[in-house]
């Protein structure tokens, strides 16, 4: 199965590897000692890692290979988890048996699961709400965590100086991050693809920097520090309580964001949204407004970005500008993409992924910041559609010939 | 009036170093639509393969000129071997895939180098060996500008003027603008694509290198996060002046150079970032895309 050449090969990618590691692993030095430290044993494990990880590869692409080459044999299938999001009789059990497990998990699991899961929660509405954005509407958006940065500080600053209330900031943030969309949208939307993806990065690398240097305004890098958790008719909640509390009120929040999101993707706007994404000028002599079409999907994805901002604030009672850096950003597109954009099941199972992986992967601690990264690639190299890849509207006629309305670019 | 040209041109050696990052940016852009993200983290691999190397040859008791000669060598090759290898890894089986598929990629990969080198080397700042001395002759304008100023100024000419050459006169660069044109006929010409790009990446890692090199001499410290910022502040600079076009590149990396040079000068240092992210943000408004690259004409 292995032949000669195959093994030779992987003994010159383990060659090139160790070549391409060697001053950085290898070399350690002390400019003010002036001592110079070899590390070989890190050459040694390199070549041999590299040498097993593309044997497997190989063994991989060999299999993948084979296996399409069957695939071609019989007729395309749909693949497994597609079936059962397009089947009802599938779908509904499986999303009340998730919904299930969501409303029974603080019971379940012990008070600092309950907070991780709050957080993955809160990314899944963050991911669906970019979704929107990216996924749904075709505009690439590398700075949205801006949106988030606002709903936390207005809900930090508001209380800080006006004493407002949770309940009363968290709409309010989201239409101001919304605003802001609207606010930005205007002048770029003009931009297209990867123009518009370089100025809204820096657009929330403003934000970041604003926050960061206007210290009257925002009280600087330090940040803010006791922002109060949300109350409920005015009832003290102890703080185990209060995590579970927040953890109920993001789980709401999911439910209600799945099903505009889902609403919206149907209707006329949704349609407007995906046919912008294909063409935009075919989408125009449709006569579809470009402008608004695209300036709602903005300031809708700025404004789940804004609820999820004042609850993180009211989560974490303290909010500073290094909560809100590019990585943020990338994370939740990689959210976005790795799930398979456009698709909400996709958007959850990425968001759920990304931001449970770390956190259990905290056992390799320092390592696990590369594996994510590492997964990351990995990821997309193999499957880079996405986890559940969307499936295109299609229509069928249930008449005597079979005529499937599939598009095809 | 010293102040103003002082500043002018500590602007131009930031504008420099931009632009030998942005040169990176835009050449592979140019041939394969990717904002390549790992670049910074290129640049940054070169600036931490010139340290180690240069601080070992020291130790060891070279002179002056061969460390910086070797150092310099050195971490062009090791940045291209990361560039090409990159390049293999994680953007070629993508080439098909939908568009954002690659730029994940690349973001993964930026994480992923940027922890390779914290983890195998260190996360604080390490003071860089100074590589260029202060030359006599510099010293009557000792006080405006400096002589790594200089150095940095020369190189990066020298290097513009180089890789204008290259892309105008040899066979490698008419490939390139073959392939940057359209890649299905340069294929069809029997351009080797495949070829042709991992030289992009080649040569957009050895000037990142040297870019690297030379900034953190002159700056005196490194660490494994110096990447991220100037990848960005480059990118910014390629989309400034027009993504895609080599001379656009060039030109915004000097007007951010500038830009951020007179805003802290003048202004704050604070806010110096904000300064070029408005900046670009004013221009892309009138002109979508950037002051030297051509309108696209879409049509249906």
């Amino acid at each position: 199965m292995f032949p000669v050449k195959e093994l030779k090969r992987s003994a010159l990618i383990s060659l090139w590897f160790a070549f391409l590691t060697f001053p950085i692993l290898v070399v350690k030095v002390d400019p003010l000692e002036r001592i110079v430290q070899w590390r070989w044993s890190n050459m040694f494990y390199i070549a041999i890692g590299s040498f097993v990880l593309s044997i497997l590869a190989k063994v991989y692409m060999i299999r993948k290979e084979r296996r399409d080459a069957r695939k071609k044999e019989t007729a395309a299938t749909e693949p497994f988890a597609q079936r059962i999001i397009r089947e009802p009789r599938f779908l509904y059990p499986l999303a009340i048996a998730c919904l299930i497990f969501g409303v029974s998990f603080p019971f379940l699991f012990s008070v600092y699961q309950t907070n991780i899961m709050t957080t993955a929660l809160m990314y899944v509405v963050l991911g669906l709400g970019l979704n929107i954005v990216v996924g749904v509407a075709g505009l690439l958006d590398l700075g949205y965590v801006a949106f988030y940065a606002v709903g936390a500080y207005s809900y930090a600053l508001l209380n800080l100086h006006f004493d407002l209330g949770f309940w009363l900031v968290l709409p309010l943030g989201g239409l101001l991050a919304a605003f802001l969309g609207i606010l930005l949208g205007f002048p770029v939307l003009r931009l297209r693809g990867d123009y518009l993806a370089i100025v809204t990065l820096g657009f929330g690398e403003i934000i970041r920097l604003i926050l960061e240097n206007w210290s009257e305004f925002s009280q600087g890098p330090s940040g803010i520090a006791n922002i109060p958790r949300p109350g409920l008719f005015g009832i003290d909640i102890s703080f185990g309580g209060g995590i579970t509390y927040i953890y109920y009120l993001v789980l709401l929040l999911v439910i209600f964001t799945i099903f505009v999101v889902n609403r919206l993707q149907n209707s006329r706007l949704g349609r407007a949204w995906l046919a912008l994404r294909e063409d935009e000028i075919a989408c125009q002599a449709m006569g579809i407004d470009k402008t608004k079409t695209k300036l709602i999907a903005f300031s809708l994805g700025a404004f789940w970005a804004g609820l999820v901002g004042v609850i993180f604030a009211a989560k974490t009672t303290f909010v500073n500008p290094a909560s809100f850096t590019f990585l943020e950003s990338a994370i939740i597109l990689s959210i976005v993409v790795l799930g398979g954009m456009g698709s909400i099941v996709g958007v959850i199972i990425g968001a759920l992924i990304l931001i449970l992986l770390p956190e259990y992967l905290r056992a390799l601690s320092e390592y696990r910041m590369l594996a994510f990264g590492a997964v990351l690639v990995i990821m997309m190299v193999f499957k880079p559609n996405g986890i559940v890849s969307t499936v295109r509207r299609s229509y069928r006629f249930k008449g005597h010939a079979e005529i499937e309305g599939d598009s095809h670019e | 009036m010293d102040y103003f040209i002082e500043l002018f041109f500590s602007g131009l050696t930031r504008g420099s170093i931009y632009a030998l990052i942005a040169l990176g940016y835009t050449m592979v852009y140019g041939i394969i639509g990717l904002i390549n993200f790992a670049h910074g983290e290129i640049y940054m691999i070169g600036a931490f393969t010139a340290f180690i190397v240069a601080t070992v040859l020291s130790i060891y008791g070279f002179p002056l000129l061969a460390i910086v000669v070797i150092a310099g060598v050195a971490a062009a090759v090791w940045s291209s071997a990361y560039g090409v290898t990159i390049e293999r890894l994680a953007y070629r089986p993508l080439r098909q895939a939908p568009r954002l598929a690659p730029l994940i990629s690349a973001i993964g990969m930026s994480i992923f180098l940027q922890n390779y080198v914290l983890l195998a080397q260190t996360s604080d700042f390490i003071r860089f060996p100074e590589l260029i001395p202060e030359f006599a002759f510099m010293e009557p304008v000792a006080h405006i500008v400096g002589s790594s100023d200089m150095v940095i100024l020369v190189t990066t000419a020298i290097v513009m003027i180089g890789l204008t050459c290259l892309i105008k006169y040899t066979k490698i660069g008419k490939a390139m603008r073959a392939t940057a044109q359209d890649k299905t006929m340069a294929v069809l010409v029997g351009i080797n694509v495949d070829r042709v790009i991992s030289a992009t990446f080649v040569i957009g890692s050895a000037l990142a290198a040297i870019g690297g090199m030379l900034i953190a001499s002159h700056i005196g410290q490194i660490n494994f996060y110096i990447g991220f910022i100037a990848g960005i502040k480059a990118f910014t600079a390629a989309v400034l002046g027009g993504i895609g076009s080599i001379p656009g590149a060039v030109l915004g990396s000097m007007i951010l150079g500038l830009t951020e040079s007179f805003a802290t000068g003048y202004v704050s240092s604070d806010y110096e970032d904000v300064f070029a992210f408005s900046l670009l943000v004013l221009i892309l408004i009138f002109k979508p895309s950037g002051l030297l690259g051509k309108a696209e004409i879409q049509k249906v």
